[in-house]
């Protein structure tokens, strides 16, 4: 595995991003964290498994300009033309969706987060089975503290969405809400 | 790393999402009962059983978000083809390849700029003898949206800052840096960016949107503020306003008009976007206690009268997203149209039958007030979804009228009559 990565990285520097080996290259470099079955296996780091690919293109040209700030996204993604985020995100939308959190599950916690997300619409836009659509992510399965982090940081400005919407919804919501939240959404499948 | 790839190719072929994605249980439908008779005319219910307030799975989907396309339409996407206008305009596409472009100013020597709101450029459309070019000369920006010109200086509104760049037209290659002039804003992605204008009295004018759907703003947000050139002085102007995103000064009266947008998820038809006229200073419209000047909100605005505040000029819509606006002011269109208030609705998200995504023109009466409002551009919105999504609008010197897309990324320019040179695409 180490040893991937190290030629990855060095084959990265060696070849032009916008040509196809690279973009292969790059691949293997994003799965090496994100996980190459679609789950991601480090804390905080999202599974990209299931994601809608206009979700993935925009979120990989966010990180691009630096519209979405995460040094090593932002370093990753340079070079890229308009093209080569089409063609990854193509890519990486073939992932299969993330399982979803193992454990025992708290069914009044998750009959609370249940009423919440329907109260806050989540479902609306993310689908009624959390399996995201066109520039919404898919939340079912995600990773929970990557849930925790993602909604905390939008909640506190820190990090902007192709449209303000998860800034509105979250406006309201408590960080305990915020906790339960990404419980039950973890949990679904 | 050869292995590595097929296997990655191998398992892509599996076709394991798609088998996941079939083997989905479908939710929300309940089996029929067979020992029920089955009223055959009945309608199937749009909300889920029990709670007449949420919509089911089916209605709930029509009301997800709208995105833009990330980098602008394709020559073969552009809506123009499906654009209507009154008998004797033309539309052409002025410039495309504009990502998001949103607020549009001209500068005096005929540069139009454009803004943007979910990037992060600005952009400078210079014409050359009919060939337009499009510059980037800013970037890195935190949703430049807002834009005036004054004096051979762009004046750029971002999220929590406002910033120049002087003469700009004669170094549109080599711009520098912006200089930041005025910093004092509330942070928020909710509402966050900014209109600009400038007001008779030279001053900017930029609005501080509630940073929520419907909330008690903080006091520092739901309002229209103006901020001297050099930065220095700032004061709120016009308070209870939830997120205007165009405002305009009448040519003759000098008074302030401006849109704002209704809450969302009350109902399909309710409230309605304002057109609002200012007629003193420190007015307050109503946001978040009274909406539309004739009902108060179910959440803030018990113990409150729409008596209390000022009344909305005009009614544009329900969910509508009016956006810029601008008095007519040029000499190319009929008459009917001098003075009228040109407005881009931006077409709604939070409605199953999306209404707006078009250009409409409110026309004034003698006493200052709206005497009527039309459609004017129409075409963006086909089989409920959007081709494209007028944002701003913006007189040019000629008297032809540019209108800015920010789903499309790209600009179009509205001429009317034979005399108009309409430059060759």
């Amino acid at each position: 595995m180490r040893n991937i990565v190290a030629a990855a990285l060095f084959l990265l520097w060696a070849a032009p991003a916008s040509s196809a080996n690279a973009l292969e290259v790059r691949l293997v470099q994003c799965l090496a964290c994100h996980g190459d079955k679609g789950q991601s296996a480090i804390p905080e780091v999202p599974s990209l498994g299931g994601q809608p690919e206009f979700y993935l293109t925009v979120q990989l040209l966010l990180f691009r300009d630096r519209l979405r700030v995460v040094d090593l996204m932002n370093q990753m993604m340079q070079g890229f033309s308009n093209d080569d985020l089409r063609k990854l995100a193509n890519i990486i939308a073939k992932l299969p969706p993330p399982l979803s959190a193992a454990g025992a599950t708290d069914p009044d916690r998750m009959e609370k987060a249940q009423a919440l997300a329907e109260q806050s619409r989540c479902n609306f836009c993310h689908n009624r089975d959390y399996a995201g659509e066109q520039n919404v992510p898919r939340l079912a399965g995600q990773r929970e503290d990557y849930l925790v982090k993602a909604m905390r940081e939008y909640k506190h400005n820190t990090r902007r969405g192709y449209d303000a919407s998860m800034a509105d919804v979250l406006y309201q919501i408590s960080d305990e809400q915020i906790l339960d939240l990404a419980y039950f959404l973890a949990r679904q499948r | 790393m050869t292995t590595r790839t097929s296997a990655m190719q191998r398992f892509l072929r599996s076709g394991t999402l798609a088998g996941l994605l079939v083997a989905l249980p479908a939710f929300g439908q309940p089996a029929p009962d067979a020992s029920k008779p089955v009223p055959s005319m009945q309608p199937a219910p749009t909300t889920v059983p029990g709670r007449g307030d949420i919509p089911n799975a089916e209605v709930a989907k029509r009301l997800a978000n709208v995105a833009p396309l990330p980098f602008g339409a394709t020559p073969d996407q552009l809506p123009t083809p499906h654009l209507k206008l009154p008998k004797g305009f033309k539309i052409e596409v002025y410039a495309s390849g504009i990502p998001n472009a949103r607020s549009l100013r001209i500068g005096d020597k005929g540069t139009v700029f454009a803004g943007n709101r979910l990037l992060d450029k600005v952009y400078a459309i210079v014409d050359r003898n009919g060939k337009r070019e499009v510059k980037v000369i800013a970037s890195g920006m935190d949703r430049p949206n807002g834009l005036v010109f004054h004096k051979g200086t762009l004046y750029i509104a971002e999220g929590t800052r406002i910033s120049k760049l002087e003469n700009i037209e004669d170094n549109l290659d080599n711009p520098g840096k912006p200089v930041v002039i005025y910093s004092d804003f509330f942070n928020s992605q909710s509402h966050g960016w900014k209109f600009m204008g400038l007001g008779p009295d030279n001053m900017l004018y930029v609005n501080v949107g509630s940073p929520c759907n419907v909330c008690e703003p903080p006091p520092t947000t739901g309002q229209i503020r103006r901020i001297s050139l050099d930065g220095k002085i700032a004061e709120p102007v016009v308070r209870g306003v939830r997120n205007s995103v165009g405002f305009d000064w009448h040519p003759v009266t000098k008074e302030l008009w401006f849109t704002d947008n209704g809450r969302d998820w009350l109902s399909e038809d309710l409230p309605e976007d304002e057109l609002n006229r200012v007629t003193g200073n420190g007015q307050h419209f109503g946001f978040p206690y009274c909406h539309q000047g004739n009902f108060t909100d179910r959440e803030t605005g018990w113990g409150r009268s729409c008596d209390e505040f000022e009344k909305p000029a005009a009614l544009l819509g329900a969910h509508t997203a009016a956006l810029g606006m601008r008095f007519y002011t040029g000499k190319m269109f009929p008459s009917q149209y001098k003075n009228a208030i040109f407005i881009a609705r931006h077409g709604s998200w939070n409605r199953t039958k999306k209404l707006g995504g078009d250009v409409i023109v409110a026309y004034l009466n003698k006493d200052g007030g709206v005497k009527s409002w039309e459609p004017f551009l129409t075409g963006f919105l086909q089989n409920n979804a959007y081709i494209g999504r007028p944002t701003d609008v913006q007189v040019m010197k000629d008297g032809s009228l540019l209108v800015s897309d920010d789903h499309a990324g790209a600009v179009y320019r509205v001429t009317y009559g034979g005399g108009a040179k309409v430059a060759a695409r």
